[in-house]
Parts: structure tokens; sequence; C-alpha cells
């Protein structure tokens, strides 16, 4: 418990001066615009929307400027702002097959419709620091334009049935924004969670899947980033119509599967799909998903962290985490003080007690 | 999306939706007389993806969207409704709605020029990513 104590103001508002200053930092430089952290730190900007929950590019680069970086802390600036708008509506769900593909990479088919397509990769790249001014840059080669929807890769196993089917199925999703998590959660609500969960946290999870705590023998089927339009019925109008694009990127994983009594052997999936640029994320929930299903797939409970839906689903928010974590640094004055009371009393009690 | 210079309804507003707010407040620089039915508002609209891509719905998050209404003079309603949060946006997707509606012919060149403006980004991105596809080729091998 913490409790209200007063007399800080005049402290506060000089150390919120302070901070001004010091997210303002050498007065000399030119401010950084939005605009700027929009377009040269987009990666970080897709992280805040993928976390914050939110899509709008100017809106996660004003938040990461307030918040002089600490991606986290503008994630928790966007979760505050959005809770001040009113839902309109919610979208059909966008389909990633006509996605405008800017990367499709898949690691188990060499050759294949549409081909690999790298896009714009640090793959390959040495990671060598390049201290030469970045300012000016060649302009990237072009080649002629292929805008047919490209094939998703797990569509050539599902031909033969070598991977598990996906059932046709228009039950309405669970929100997380609308109703508390209560478990067990179902598939769609899991996936809601992971996308928008803390990129470190559900990175570490997957590489604990890989390194045997609840191991699934990932491939990434398919890999791919690129836009795609969101469409929402119109109730006004009576019909729907494309009311923006976003920027996605879909991790479809194949894993290896034994079969069961009820099922023949054949590979299974993981899926995860994450609002921007986030390939290292929409991996790792691809793998944390596939490890969540074991139940569903009849596989064995290892009490791998990965497998344990209670353990994933109330860890993986960082703005919960980061809010309880963060808490015990404000007084807890009187907390202390009980404690403080209950120790010298123990102590006296013992000192009273020796012969 | 039709290529037609008179295009449907739901194909132009899907064009001004995803217009940048910018380049629409410099092709229709005026907005006609109007009058509110509904005055902008700027919310968010949870989006869908499906599990595997084929499979059950699921929310991935939310984009923030800004929509209104209005009437011109004449009677004709205009509805906005375009991505971001920017009401002049809005406000111009509708009154452009309307236009559309009233005279389209006069106004069909403005939200064509949208259009293949947002073709031509779309193809210059398909034509930078298709620069990155990997050509395979197989070495000779001793044995053939």
């Amino acid at each position: 418990m913490y409790v209200a104590v007063k007399g800080g103001e005049r402290a506060i508002d000089n150390a919120h001066a302070w901070l001004a200053e010091e997210r303002r930092g050498d007065p000399a430089l030119p401010l950084m615009s939005v605009a700027q952290i929009r377009e040269q730190m987009a990666l970080a900007v897709n992280r805040v929307m993928a976390e914050g929950s939110l899509y709008d590019p100017d809106l996660a680069a004003l938040a990461i400027r307030q918040a002089r970086g600490d991606l986290i802390e503008a994630v928790f600036l966007i979760r505050a702002y959005r809770t001040t708008l009113p839902r309109i509506g919610a979208s059909r769900p966008v389909d990633t097959g006509a996605m405008a593909v800017d990367r499709r990479i898949s690691a188990t088919f060499k050759d294949l419709p549409g081909g690999q397509v790298l896009g714009p990769t640090f793959d390959y790249t040495h990671r060598l620091l390049d201290f030469a001014d970045q300012a000016a840059i060649d302009p990237a080669p072009l080649a002629a334009p292929d805008t047919a929807p490209v094939p998703h890769v797990t569509a050539i196993l599902d031909r033969d049935g070598l991977i598990e089917a996906v059932p046709q199925n228009d039950t309405p999703a669970p929100d997380l924004t609308r109703e508390p998590l209560e478990l067990p959660a179902c598939r769609a609500l899991r996936l809601q969670a992971l996308a928008r969960a803390d990129e470190g946290f559900t990175l570490a999870l997957a590489y604990s899947t890989q390194r045997g705590y609840g191991r699934t023998h990932a491939f990434v089927g398919e890999l791919r980033i690129g836009r795609v339009p969101v469409e929402m019925d119109i109730p006004e109008l009576g019909f729907a119509i494309e009311i923006g694009e976003i920027e996605l990127t879909e991790c479809e994983t194949v894993n290896q599967f034994k079969g069961s009594r009820t099922e023949p052997a054949q590979f299974t999936r993981g899926y995860g799909l994450v609002m921007g640029q986030s390939e290292r994320k929409a991996i790792a929930v691809s793998l944390v998903d596939r490890a969540l299903r074991w139940q569903e797939l009849g596989e064995d409970f290892t009490g791998a962290p990965a497998q344990d839906a209670e353990f994933v689903l109330s860890h993986c928010d960082n703005i919960q985490a980061t809010g309880f974590l963060e808490h015990i640094k404000l007084p807890h004055y009187v907390d202390f003080q009980a404690e403080l009371e209950l120790v010298r009393r123990l102590r006296a009690e013992a000192q009273e007690a020796q012969p | 999306m039709s290529a037609s210079p008179l295009p449907q309804r739901r194909n132009w507003l899907s064009i001004l939706a995803k217009s940048s707010p910018e380049r629409l407040a410099a092709l229709l620089p005026d907005l006609p007389a109007h009058e509110w039915l509904r005055a902008p508002e700027t919310g968010t609209v949870m989006v869908q993806g499906r599990i595997s891509a084929t499979g059950a719905p699921f929310n991935i998050g939310e984009i923030t969207v800004t929509r209104c209404a209005l009437r011109l003079p004449c009677g004709t309603e205009g509805h906005g409704h375009v991505q971001g949060r920017s009401h002049a946006h809005a406000t111009r997707a509708a009154a452009l709605d309307a236009l559309m509606q009233t005279d389209p012919a006069a106004h069909a060149p403005l939200v064509e020029t949208l259009r293949l403006e947002a073709q031509t980004a779309r193809e210059g991105r398909a034509a930078r990513a298709a620069a990155t596809r990997v050509e395979f080729f197989t070495l000779q091998r001793g044995e053939d």
C-alpha cells in the first residue's frame, strides 16, 4: 500500500522542468522533428505502435521524443492516449494474402511462387558500424514490379494435407481491451495479447522454446512484411470502404508433429501477426503461439514457461509489468514503518528470551 | 480499384481515406459552403486479422480514424472517414464525397490524381522489392 503524501509539489514541478531541459539536450542543436523520427527511427516507431496497440506513426514518433527515447515510456503514453479516443468500430479481417509485399522469405522452400523477396533487410549486412555520413545515399535499384497477390507458402503443404488444416471460422474475436483477460484464453485472445506484448519478453520466451523449454521444432515457413488495406463496413453508407492502410509483419511457422491417436503425422502451425515492420517480434510470437497450443495438439506439458498460458499472458504486457514494478519506488512510508516496528519487536523479543 | 474516370462511391471514399492530408489540401484548397451533420471526430477502429491468415478472426490493434458528415447547400450529403487524426482531412473527404455525387465529371480528375499517385507509390515499392528477389542458380555438379 502507498499513501498520498503532500509537500512535494515544488520539488515535482522543478523536477519536471529539469526533465524538459534534459529532454531537449544541447539547445545549440536543432530539435528533432516528429517527421524526422517517423522517417528515420521507423523501427522504433513500429515497436511503439505494436506494443502501444495503436497504429499512428506520427503519434508514436511524438511519444518517442517526449519519452526521450524510452520506448516503454512511449508505449505508456500511447496506451494512455488511446483511452481518450472513442471506438468507432472494428475492421473486416485483413487479407494478408493480398498484401503488397516488401519482403517475403521462406526457410522451408527455396523455389516457390512469388519467389524469395529480401526487402529492406539487415540480414547479410556485416554489422560493422559505418562512420560515414549517411545523409547521401544511392537510390535503390528497381526491377519490373510484380503486383500480383503472393500466395501463402503453407498453402503448398495444405494442398497435400501435409499440414494441419485451418478451419473456416467466423467466431467473433474476443477483445482484451474490452473485457479483462480470463483463462483459459482462446487462441484469438492469446494472439491479440502477443501482438501487443513486450518484444524482449516474447523474444526470450521464444528463445527458451528453441533451447528446449517446450521445444516445437519450428521452421519459418514464411515471413512477409508489407501493406494491407483496412476495410470497414460503414453503417451510414450501407457498404464497406477501405478506411486506411497499415504495414504488417506476418510469420507462419511449420512445426514437427508426430501425429496422435486421432491425427496422422503432419506438420502443425504457429502464427504471429504484428503491426509495422517487426520481424523479430512476429517470429517470436509464432513460436510462443505454437508452444501454447500443446493441449489442443495433445502434447505433454513439460512445465516450460512458454507452454504456460497463465504465465505468458499475465506477464507479457510491458505496461502492466512496468506499472507494478515501478510503483514500488513510490512512497511506502507507512508500510515500511509497520515492517520496521515488527522487526524491532521480534529482535527485542529474541533478546529478552536469551538466558 | 477501378481505373475508370468516373469511379464508384466506394472507390473514391477509399482513395480519399488513404490519401495524405497535405496532398488533399493542396489539391482542394478551398472548401465548398456546407453545414455539419456530424462535426469531425477522431476515434479508433480495431483492426482484425485471421489466425494463420485464413482462420478465426482476432484483434491485432487499433488505427486512428477521423470521421464527419456534412451537407452542401443543394442538400447533398457527404461522408468522410479517413485514416489518422486530421479533422481537415476528414472534412475535405466529406466535401469531395458530396461534390462527386453532385458533379462527378468536374471532380473525378482530382480523385484520379490521388489514385494514380497511390498507385505510383505502390509500384515504386514493388519495383524495389522486385530488385531484391533472389534468383537462385545451381552450380554445375562434377558427376554430370
